[in-house]
């Protein structure tokens, strides 16, 4: 899986748990918190749907990992790749 | 219009004597040195509540978002029932609102929060937007929320369940947001979330009394002057959880019928159980001197009300305790019966409920109160629970204005037990008056409520 591919995936995730957002201009560089309105609840949102939908834990000490939709695929691609994805 | 926290100004007095008269100069002195609330106890006979009047009102039930609607439909016999498939249970009946949830919500807040709370809000947008209060100026600290409901948290811990059955239940899998959403005041709180409001924001659990409940309390808290505004009444998300259509099937108390609108049927021989539905009425109730000054309309004034309880059994109804239940009402509103001129019943259908009730209003009414007539919401929308004293209420105060009462449907074959006199069967009836109406709610573990609202008369 590309890291684009990563991206997608928590677009997907990111358009479920925050459906009156316009996801279609996401920086990939900025805070998802700064663009958007994302709460705690909503990140561990975004924790939960990666567990139920990809089998992927990410332990607290890595929620700031999720900060940025750049910072998302550098940490989540190996761990889809270590799936076999 | 805000207010510090004490009594509102209701110092009145009989003015027959001399001595009252004294009682009551020496009650503005205690008044002003201690607050009201000591007045009530030092001088009983100068204290008088202050008259509260309901000045907005909003709803969503099975046959109606509107109380326009609602009552159109009440008068053309148009009740509201259908199909639902019930997790585990297959095909029921329900009684399902269609209001619309993104009037007053975004989409997130209904992923978020829930059934109860997103009802919660529409009716509390509603009626406030009803009451012409201009609510951005009010004091949001001044207002209260307290929504009756019959139970609370079982929709979101069945669905918790449910989804971690798909995982073998890992609890890893559980919500996050499963503690939010079944506290007891959810939905309350999601009220206060939406409308900003920073007063008091609780439920008042008192199962199928509920709805009454929350009227009844909000007057109390109106009176001690906790708040200057009340969001009041009772919701009911229950058609949303399996345990409450298995528990009365095994009960046997749940309704069957081929044809879902005939399904309700209080006091008919055919009856055969509750039909579940859910459902909400808010209103805003307000302090009278509030109301009139800022020119608002006037549904009708709190009369007097009585909650007792049964302490007899979990289930079964007890009409001695009823008929204590009403007859306090009465006591309270300075009314005898006869002077009723609607009794909404809380009748669910079942066999022996609806008789017991029966019994109850025999024991009061009699057969000397020729101008009291009697019906029931329930046949049009079934037993909406929590709701269900909130929006009968709500079904009969057009009655006020339109002199109509609307009719109890599908009773075909009225049950001799139930033949009361007064019962307008069928067809709406119209009466010469209607200045009071008295409105029975009760509810399981044996909890009685009775409210009587009153014309408005200046």
């Amino acid at each position: 899986m590309t890291k684009d591919e990563t991206k997608q995936i928590v677009l997907e995730i990111i358009a479920d748990i925050a459906p009156d957002e316009d996801i279609s201009n996401l920086k990939g560089d900025v805070r998802l918190r700064d663009q958007m309105q994302l709460d705690s609840m909503d990140f561990l949102d975004i924790v939960m749907e990666l567990r139920k939908r990809h089998n992927i834990e990410v332990p607290e000490l890595d929620y700031p990992h999720l900060a940025t939709l750049d910072s998302c695929a550098d940490y989540l691609t190996p761990k889809f790749a270590a799936l076999g994805k | 219009m805000a207010r510090s926290n004490q009594l509102p100004d209701t110092v009145t007095a009989d003015v027959s004597g001399a001595s009252n008269n004294k009682n009551v100069h020496m009650g503005m002195i205690v008044v002003l040195l201690l607050g009201h609330g000591w007045l009530a106890i030092l001088f009983p006979m100068a204290y008088k509540p202050a008259r509260i009047v309901i000045t907005g009102v909003g709803l969503t039930a099975p046959n109606g978002d509107t109380l326009a609607q609602f009552r159109h439909n009440l008068l053309n016999g148009v009740a509201g029932i259908e199909k639902k498939d019930i997790r585990y249970m297959g095909e029921c009946l329900a009684g399902v609102c269609h209001y619309d949830p993104l009037k007053y919500q975004k989409k997130k807040e209904l992923r978020v929060g829930t059934r109860a709370g997103s009802i919660s809000i529409y009716c509390a947008h509603e009626a406030m937007a009803d009451s012409g209060i201009n609510f951005a100026a009010f004091s949001k600290d001044r207002v209260g929320i307290y929504v009756g409901c019959t139970e609370h948290g079982n929709v979101e811990t069945e669905n918790e369940i449910y989804a971690i059955s798909k995982f073998n239940y890992d609890t890893k899998y559980w919500s996050h947001y499963h503690n939010p959403r079944t506290v007891a005041n959810n939905p309350a709180g999601e009220v206060s979330l939406s409308m900003g409001i920073t007063g008091p924001a609780y439920t008042i659990g008192a199962a199928c009394a509920a709805g009454n409940m929350g009227l009844i309390h909000a007057a109390q808290m109106l009176r001690l002057g906790e708040v200057d505004l009340a969001i009041c009444g009772g919701i009911s998300e229950s058609i949303h959880t399996f345990g409450i259509y298995a528990g009365f099937k095994s009960q046997n108390a749940l309704a069957t019928h081929v044809d879902p609108h005939k399904a309700s049927r209080p006091f008919d021989k055919a009856r055969n159980g509750i039909v579940i539905s859910e459902g909400g009425a808010l209103y805003t109730l307000e302090r009278l001197d509030d109301a009139l000054a800022r020119g608002a309309k006037i549904y009708g004034e709190i009369g007097g009300y009585c909650v007792n309880s049964d302490a007899s059994d979990y289930v079964l109804p007890n009409p001695g305790r009823q008929a204590e239940c009403v007859r306090k009402a009465l006591v309270s509103a300075g009314l005898e019966a006869k002077d009723i001129h609607i009794v909404n019943t809380h009748a669910t259908a079942t066999p022996l409920g609806d008789i017991q009730e029966c019994e109850a209003i025999r024991a009061v009414f009699g057969d000397g109160c020729p101008d009291t007539s009697i019906n029931n919401t329930k046949s049009f929308i079934g037993h909406c629970m929590g709701a269900a004293g909130a929006l009968e209420l709500a079904g009969n105060l057009p009655s006020f204005d339109d002199l109509v009462v609307h009719p109890t449907i599908n009773v075909d074959d009225l049950d001799p037990l139930c033949a009361l006199p007064g019962l307008v069967l069928n067809t709406p009836k119209k009466v010469g008056r209607v200045d009071a109406i008295l409105n029975n709610s009760f509810g399981m573990l044996g909890i009685n409520s009775t409210l009587i609202v009153k014309r408005f008369v200046p």
